[in-house]
């Protein structure tokens, strides 16, 4: 009997040893001193796109395939990236996918799951000035670029135009403390003292509130150049934080809360700005379309997020977006790279591809071109997304986990208060623990 | 001829009882075996699945231990449906079922009615709840309203979420009723008659015969209530998600799991988070490792004070 358990342990260390190793290998080579003069063969296109998104990319390969005429490109539709993740993992020979985040930007570039598309760029001269900075940042980790970006979500402000002529105000608001007032007066209350209409909801929770979109409230940084959480060291955050909390109080956190908890489906008609139970909200470029869909005769406009006086950039958004890449086992790799460039360096293509799924183009050429379907509640999206100072998260091996953190902890502080240069520095110490433990 | 000798037919006999329980043992070696022993040895790694594990020794459990801010958290939520939704399922299905037990006309009748609910797939029974719940615009409170009765936030209160769910908990537990229904009606009449010439009432008949006489059924029923509540994680995201007014299809997770106030938030979801979102499987590996030494001490004990119930120590 204690011949078999030994056995047994030595064949499972000897399985475990085994798989461990084989999970780090992948494949490197294949890419030719000069581009190919003839393109032929077949290729993978993993994409998480669905239903009418997955039709707009079946037409753009299709374009590709016509520019191509030997090349042949099998599609994947709804690959999400935990399917992406087991299949590379797996060794899979996946050609080209396109995740829906740049969260896992840092954990496919530091592993080496997407490969590395410096030398491909360097080869064929590709102009990367023409992805705005933040974009370009989001797409890569410390340097290493293993993604480009394909479509992109910016941020702004919605208000509704009758709440605010109703109300007296005659422009949106430019800061935090114009929105501060603007969403005061805005606010009705019942005769029991609850609210009716609330002019900004501050929770940090509400719909699209978040950290990542707040940022350019404050031109605001995550992390320190060495990777470690920037949140604690920065006036900005701890004053953005402590607005936000005053706020919270001027009205009431349970009565906020118990507003809000009546409120619709952010994603669905009930949507509280939606049916003028909030009369301004910040959410994403992707709203507009949602708005035209569900509720075309809404009275809205948008405007760039109000920021903090002298701290933010108005006018700059934040941005982040779907990143594409060519997976490490990929037995074709000058295919992929010619498929990953057409899709995300050609104006052309960019332009086909943001009018069809309703996202922000990547390319400075595309947001300039006239062919862009840019109506003018959804200009301010895409005037944000080419601004010098448009702001996104930096990409971390732990899917950017600070953000999550980030957030679940500004919303218990919301509630329960306390002192802010604490809180943001417990939040720093739990941030670069947490860093600790993703990886190698 | 030469009979075969006693070793050769009992070797024979082994090797007959192991062909037959191959594919059984081979399912739990490769179902199980190797996935604990694969966690176990995650557990003391960094591993992100895409590259090779290496190895950090306690790091993982360290951190779990000092500084992972939800980990208490998610584990009290976790041990209060243990607590508490397990035993009030067991309670209200127990009852439900003694009634049924009792029910003379349209017996078939209401033991589909309140076996319905256990069909519903868990994902629809929760949205529904928690639109039936909802503050502004469910009946729920509307109705609490015509009574002069100021409904809480139900699943928006960090206060009444747990509890929400366990109202869930309990309109779903036709599985259970129908088991406790079975062992009921299969408690034999002549102990009822034989405890009542002694003198016995309703209550003691039910500590000195009928709990006795179910006890294996109560244990079957508490073993895999305890189970899937360390486990509970569908139901609590759900909720979260839907109350927050972020349901999406697919959108899976983020910063919404736990909502409100991460009093939803439960172990195995944590798990999830970490091993899913943020890349840290050796972590959430050790949290596996956790959760299946937990699993197994918690059952033992309860075991134990189910068999209190059973004959022989009834005396």
């Amino acid at each position: 009997m204690r011949r078999i358990v030994s056995s047994l342990a030595i064949a499972t260390t000897a399985v475990l040893v085994t798989a461990g190793c084989s999970a780090g290998s992948g494949g490197s080579s294949g890419i030719d001193k000069s581009a190919p003069d003839k393109l032929s063969g077949t290729v993978s296109l993993w994409h998480f796109f669905s239903d009418q998104n997955a039709d707009v990319m079946k037409q753009v390969v299709a374009s590709f395939e016509k520019k191509y005429p030997d090349v042949k490109v099998e599609l994947h539709d709804g690959q999400d990236d935990t399917k992406v993740q087991k299949a590379i993992s797996a060794g899979q020979p996946i050609d080209v996918a396109v995740s829906s985040s740049s969260q896992p930007v840092g954990s496919f570039c530091s592993s080496g799951a997407f490969r590395d598309l410096q030398p491909f760029i360097d080869r064929d001269k590709v102009d990367l000035d023409d992805i705005p900075p933040a974009v370009r940042d989001y797409t890569q980790y410390k340097g290493k670029r293993c993604t480009l970006p394909m479509l992109a979500d910016s941020t702004g402000m919605f208000y509704n135009t009758d709440l605010f002529k109703a109300a007296g105000i005659a422009s949106p608001p430019k800061t935090l403390e114009e929105l501060e007032a603007d969403g005061l007066a805005l606010t009705k209350y019942n005769p029991d003292g609850s609210i009716r209409q609330l002019g900004f909801n501050p929770l940090i929770d509400f719909y699209e509130n978040g950290v990542g979109h707040w940022q350019p409230m404050i031109n605001g940084t995550f992390l320190n150049a060495d990777g470690t959480s920037a949140i604690g060291g920065s006036d900005a955050w701890k004053k953005l934080i402590t607005w936000q909390k005053a706020y919270v109080d001027r009205i009431g956190y349970a009565k906020l809360r118990a507003f809000t908890s009546g409120l619709g489906q952010e994603s669905q008609a009930s949507n509280a700005f939606f049916t003028g139970q909030v009369a301004i909200t910040i959410d994403g470029e992707w709203r507009v379309g949602k708005i035209t869909k569900m509720k075309p005769g809404l009275p809205y406009a948008t405007a760039p997020s109000p920021v903090m006086d002298g701290v933010g950039k108005y006018g700059a958004s934040s941005i982040t977006g779907n990143v594409a890449g060519i997976g490490r086992g990929s037995k074709v790799p000058e295919l992929a790279w010619a498929l990953l460039k057409y899709l995300t360096t050609d104006t052309a293509v960019q332009v086909e591809l943001g009018n069809g799924v309703s996202n922000i183009p990547t390319l400075t050429s595309a947001l300039k071109s006239p062919d862009l379907k840019v109506s003018p509640v959804y200009k301010t999206f895409v005037v944000g997304a080419a601004d010098p100072h448009t702001v996104t998260f930096p990409a971390t091996p732990d899917g950017a986990a600070y953000l999550q953190t980030f957030q679940k902890a500004w919303a218990d502080y919301q509630e329960k208060g306390g002192d802010v240069n604490a809180f943001t520095a417990n939040l720093d110490i739990t941030i670069d623990n947490a860093s600790k433990l993703a990886g190698p | 001829m030469t009979r075969p000798s006693r070793r050769g037919i009992e070797a024979r006999r082994r090797m007959v009882a192991l062909s037959m329980l191959a594919p059984t043992l081979t399912g739990l070696l490769l179902f199980f075996g190797y996935p604990l022993v694969a966690s176990v040895f995650y557990s003391f790694t960094r591993y992100n699945q895409l590259q090779a594990p290496q190895f950090v020794g306690l790091l993982n459990y360290r951190f779990m231990v000092t500084a992972d801010p939800q980990i208490f958290t998610a584990a009290r939520n976790t041990l209060w449906f243990v607590v508490v939704l397990v035993p009030a399922r067991i309670v209200c299905a127990l009852m439900l079922a003694g009634l049924l037990a009792r029910a003379k006309t349209a017996v078939g009748f209401w033991r589909t009615v309140f076996y319905l609910p256990a069909l519903v797939p868990p994902v629809a029974s929760v949205v529904a709840f928690v639109f039936l719940f909802n503050p502004g615009t469910g009946p729920v409170n509307h109705v609490l309203s015509w009574l002069g009765i100021k409904g809480p936030l139900w699943f928006n209160d960090p206060a009444w979420s747990k509890p929400s769910l366990v109202l869930l908990g309990v309109w779903v537990m036709g599985d259970m009723m129908i088991i406790f229904l079975a062992a009921l009606l299969d408690v034999p009449r002549e102990l009822y008659e034989a405890s009542s010439l002694d003198g016995a009432n309703g209550v003691q008949q039910v500590r000195h015969v009928t709990l006795p006489t179910i006890s294996p059924v109560l244990g079957f029923a508490a073993a895999t209530g305890v189970i899937a509540a360390l486990q509970y994680f569908t139901e609590a995201a759900i909720a979260s998600q839907v109350a927050s007014g972020k349901i999406t299809v697919g959108g899976g997770s983020g910063t919404d799991l736990g909502y409100p106030g991460s009093s939803l938030m439960t172990y195995t979801q944590l798990l999830y988070q970490h091993g899913f979102a943020n890349f840290q499987f050796g972590y959430a590996s050790a949290m596996a490792v956790v959760l299946f030494l937990t699993t197994a001490l918690v059952l033992v004990l309860v075991m134990r004070r189910i068999a209190v119930f059973r004959p022989e120590n009834n005396s």
